[in-house]
C-alpha cells in the first residue's frame, strides 16, 4: 500500500498497488482512465445543457446518459485503424466529444451559437456535419442517414478506400422501411459498414415490444447477410473487443449489425416526461445499468486509480465546462447577414 | 454534328462523362443489364462494369439514399427513376436530405449528384406513368432543376448537372424522348443551368414553356403568324434557378404573359412566375397573365379521350394566345 500526500488538496491519498487485472488487447490501464475521464466529462456536460434547459438557455437537449460506454468503446476500437467515418444520431454525445470536439465547441452548439462547429445554429445541437472529425453528417429524420451511410461505404469500396463506415441508430429507427434498405443493399454488395443500433428499448415511449415481434433487432441480420453481435453497451470493454471483432468484419467487407443494449437513463430529450410511461421502480434500477457507474467500479476494485484521483477529475470536468459555459454564453449570436449563406456550394 | 433523339443525345451524354470522368456512376433499376426501360444506358454494363453502372433493389429511398451517401465520399452519382411516378419513396431522400446537405452543414458537406426522372404524359400512361412532379422540387430550396425540351438542350444541360457541385433534378419528358429530334454537336459543350432560352423571338405576347408543351408552343406560334401575332417563346430549360431577367425583359417588351405547362395549374411553375412578373413588371402589363396548365386532377387517366382532355395542345395554346392577343 501507497501512501502518499496530496500536496493540493492536503488530502492523504490511500491507493493499493494495482491489481493484476487482465485487460483485452490493446488497452491499458491509462487508456482505461482516459476514457473515463471522457465519459466524466460528457456526463458533465450532459447533466449541464439539461440543466441550462430547465434555466431556458438551451432550447432542446437529447440525453446521452446510459450511451456513453457504447459510443466511447466503439471509438476506442475505431482509434487503432483502419479510419472509420461516422453517421451519428441525435444521442451521440459522447461520440461527439469522443472524436475531439471540445467542450466549448459542445456549448457554442448547445446554445445555436457562432462558431457552432456543426452547422453554426441552423440546426439542433451537435446535427449537420464535422468533418474535420470524420462525423460526415447527422439526419433528424430516424433511419435517413442509414442508407446514405450505406452509399458513403459503397464509395469508400469503388475507390479502394480501405476505411470503414459506421451508422448509429436506435431501436425505434430500426422499424423504419430505410433501416430495412440499408441494410439489404449493404449485405448484396458486401459493404465496408458497421450498423451499431443502440438499443434502449424505448422510442420515446413506445416500448420495443410494440415496436418489434423479435426479442433482438440482430435478429434481423441473417436476412440480410450481415454478420450479427449482440452485447451489453454498457460495458466498456464489451464494446471494445465487440468492436474490435466488428472492425475487422466490415474491412474485409462482411457487414456487420451490432446490436449494444444499453438504458436510456433520461426522459427521451429534455422536452419529456419519461415518468408518463415508466413505471418509477423502473427508472430507479437504471443507474444500475449506468455505463458511468461501472466503468467507475472497474476501476475502483482494480486500483487503476483512487477515490481521490477520481474526485480531482470530476472537479476539473466541472471546472472545464463552467470555462466553457462562460464562454459560450458571452459568444455571439450567429450573424443574421449569414441566413442565406451556403444553400448552394459552388 | 449528329442527328439525335433525346433520348440518344442523354445516353451519349452519360457515356462522354462517365468516360471523363471516373467518379460519375449511375444506379437505378433494371439500368445494367438490360440498359435501362427508356434504354438511356444501353451499353453502359459491358463498357464501365457492375461497380459504375449498378443495378439496385427495387427500393426507391435507398437508390437515393445511397447515390447521397456516395456524393458524400468521392463519387458523382446519377441515380435514376425509373418513372416518376415511382419517385415518392425516394423523396425523402431528395427534399428532406438532399437539399439541405449544404446548408444544413453550413457549407462543409455537398451532394454533386443527378438525379434523372423521366416523367410527364401523352403516352397513354394513366395515373402511374404520366406524372408531373416538377412542383415539388420546384418549392424546395437547396436544389436545382433541368427539363430541357430538345437533344441539343438535353445534352449541353446535362453536362453542367453531373459537373455541378450541388444535387440537380433532371427531368427527362418522356414522350420528347423518341418524338423529338434534333442536331447535337459531336464537341463537349454545356449550357448554364439557370438560363432560360428564347426559342422564337417575337414583339406582340410572352410565352413561357419548358419540355414537351414548349413544342406545342412553338407549333401554335407559327400558326398564329397568319393571324399577325408574333409570339416569344421561352424555354425555361432550368426551372431552379428561374431566370428572372430573361422573363422579365420579354415581358416587358411584349406586355403579354402566357405560361403553359402540363402539370396541374395550383402551385404550379406558373403560379409562380405570374406572382414575380405582377411584381416585377406590372406596369409593363397589358392583360392578364394567363396560365395553360393540366386541371387540378391527379394526372392524366389512361383513356384517350381523357388524356387528351387533360392535356393543352396546340389548339387550346393557339386559341389561349389569340385570345389574349386581343386583350
Ligand atoms: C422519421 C421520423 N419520425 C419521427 C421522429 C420523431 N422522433 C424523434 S426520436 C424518436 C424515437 C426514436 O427512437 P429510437 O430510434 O429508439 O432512438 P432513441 O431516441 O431511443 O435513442 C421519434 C419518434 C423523427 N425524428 N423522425
Ligand atoms: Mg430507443
Amino acid at each position: 500500500m501507497n501512501i502518499i500526500l496530496n500536496t493540493h488538496t492536503g488530502y492523504v491519498d490511500v491507493m493499493n498497488s494495482k491489481q493484476d487485472i487482465t485487460l483485452p488487447s490493446g488497452i491499458t490501464i491509462d487508456k482505461i482512465l482516459e476514457v473515463y475521464e471522457k465519459m466524466l466529462m460528457v456526463r458533465t456536460l450532459d447533466e449541464r445543457v439539461w440543466a441550462m434547459n430547465r434555466q431556458g438557455k438551451v432550447p432542446i437537449a437529447a440525453s446521452c446518459q446510459g450511451h456513453e460506454a457504447a459510443q466511447l468503446g466503439t471509438l476506442l476500437a475505431a482509434e487503432q485503424g483502419p479510419e472509420c467515418f461516422f453517421f451519428t444520431y441525435y444521442r451521440d454525445l459522447a461520440l461527439k466529444f469522443g472524436v475531439g470536439l471540445d467542450e466549448t465547441q459542445i456549448m457554442l452548439s448547445y446554445l445555436g451559437k457562432e462558431g457552432d462547429p456543426y452547422s453554426n445554429g441552423r440546426q439542433f445541437p451537435l446535427q449537420g456535419s464535422d468533418l474535420p472529425r470524420n462525423i460526415i453528417q447527422l439526419s433528424n429524420v430516424v433511419a435517413a442517414g442509414m442508407t446514405q451511410a450505406v452509399g458513403h461505404a459503397l464509395a469508400s469500396k469503388i475507390q479502394n478506400k480501405s476505411t470503414v463506415t459506421m451508422s448509429f441508430f436506435g431501436d425505434g429507427a430500426s422499424s423504419q422501411g430505410e433501416c430495412h434498405e440499408a441494410m439489404n443493399f449493404a449485405g448484396i454488395h458486401k459493404l465496408p459498414i458497421i450498423f451499431i443500433c443502440e438499443n434502449n428499448h424505448y422510442a420515446i415511449s413506445v416500448p420495443q415490444k410494440l415496436q418489434m415481434a423479435i426479442s433482438e433487432v440482430s435478429e434481423r441480420a441473417p436476412g440480410y447477410g450481415l454478420e450479427a453481435l449482440s452485447i451489453d453497451g454498457s460495458d466498456l470493454l464489451q464494446v471494445y473487443e465487440t468492436m474490435q471483432k466488428a472492425i475487422d468484419l466490415a474491412k474485409t467487407f462482411n457487414p456487420v449489425l451490432v446490436e449494444m443494449n444499453v438504458e436510456r437513463i433520461m426522459p427521451h430529450t429534455s422536452d419529456d416526461d419519461h415518468t408518463r410511461y415508466r413505471d418509477l421502480s423502473e427508472i430507479d434500477e437504471l443507474t444500475s445499468r449506468d455505463p458511468l457507474k461501472k466503468l467507475e467500479s472497474l476501476i475502483l476494485e482494480n486500483n487503476l486509480s483512487s477515490d481521490i484521483q477520481i474526485k480531482k477529475i470530476k472537479e476539473a470536468c466541472i471546472e472545464r465546462i463552467n470555462t466553457a459555459t462562460t464562454l459560450a454564453e458571452a459568444a455571439p449570436e450567429p450573424d443574421t447577414k449569414t441566413l442565406m449563406n451556403n444553400l448552394f456550394v459552388e | 454534328m449528329a442527328e439525335l433523339s433525346v433520348i440518344e443525345s442523354i445516353r451519349t451524354t452519360l457515356w462522354e462523362e462517365m468516360k471523363r470522368d471516373p467518379s460519375v456512376i449511375v444506379l437505378g433499376e433494371d439500368i445494367g443489364q438490360r440498359g435501362g426501360v427508356f434504354l438511356a444506358t444501353q451499353g453502359f454494363l459491358e463498357e464501365f462494369g457492375a461497380t459504375r453502372v449498378i443495378d439496385t433493389p427495387l427500393a426507391e429511398a435507398s437508390i437515393m439514399g445511397v447515390a447521397l451517401g456516395a456524393s458524400f465520399n468521392g463519387l458523382r452519382p446519377i441515380p435514376e427513376v425509373q418513372f416518376s411516378d415511382f419517385i415518392w419513396p425516394g423523396l425523402n431522400q431528395i427534399i428532406g436530405e438532399a437539399s439541405k446537405t449544404s446548408y444544413g452543414s453550413n457549407g462543409q458537406l455537398n451532394a454533386p449528384m443527378v438525379i434523372r426522372i423521366p416523367y410527364g404524359g401523352g403516352i397513354r400512361g394513366g395515373l402511374y406513368h404520366s406524372q408531373n412532379v416538377e412542383s415539388y422540387f420546384f418549392h424546395t430550396p437547396g436544389l436545382k432543376i433541368c427539363a430541357p425540351s430538345t437533344p441539343y438542350d438535353a445534352k449541353g444541360l446535362l453536362k453542367s448537372a453531373i459537373r455541378d457541385n450541388n444535387p440537380v433534378i433532371f427531368l427527362e419528358h418522356k414522350k420528347t424522348y423518341r418524338l423529338v429530334r434534333g442536331e447535337v454537336p459531336d464537341q463537349d459543350y454545356s449550357i448554364p443551368i439557370g438560363k432560360a432560352d428564347i426559342k422564337r423571338s417575337g414583339q406582340d405576347i410572352t410565352v413561357i414553356s419548358y419540355g414537351l408543351m414548349l413544342h406545342y408552343c412553338l407549333e401554335a406560334a407559327k400558326l398564329l403568324e397568319d393571324k399577325k401575332v408574333d409570339s416569344e417563346i421561352i424555354d425555361l430549360m432550368s426551372l431552379r434557378p428561374l431566370d428572372i431577367p430573361t422573363i422579365v425583359e420579354s415581358v416587358k417588351k411584349t406586355g403579354k404573359l402566357i405560361i403553359v405547362h402540363e402539370d396541374n395549374i395550383t402551385g404550379g411553375v406558373g403560379a409562380e412566375i405570374a406572382a414575380m412578373v405582377s411584381d416585377l413588371a406590372f406596369d409593363y402589363l397589358d392583360g392578364p397573365i394567363k396560365r395553360i396548365c393540366g386541371p387540378d386532377i391527379p394526372t392524366m387517366p389512361f383513356a384517350k379521350s381523357l388524356e387528351d382532355a387533360y392535356l393543352p395542345n396546340t389548339q387550346s395554346i393557339y386559341d389561349g394566345i389569340l385570345e389574349l392577343s386581343q386583350y
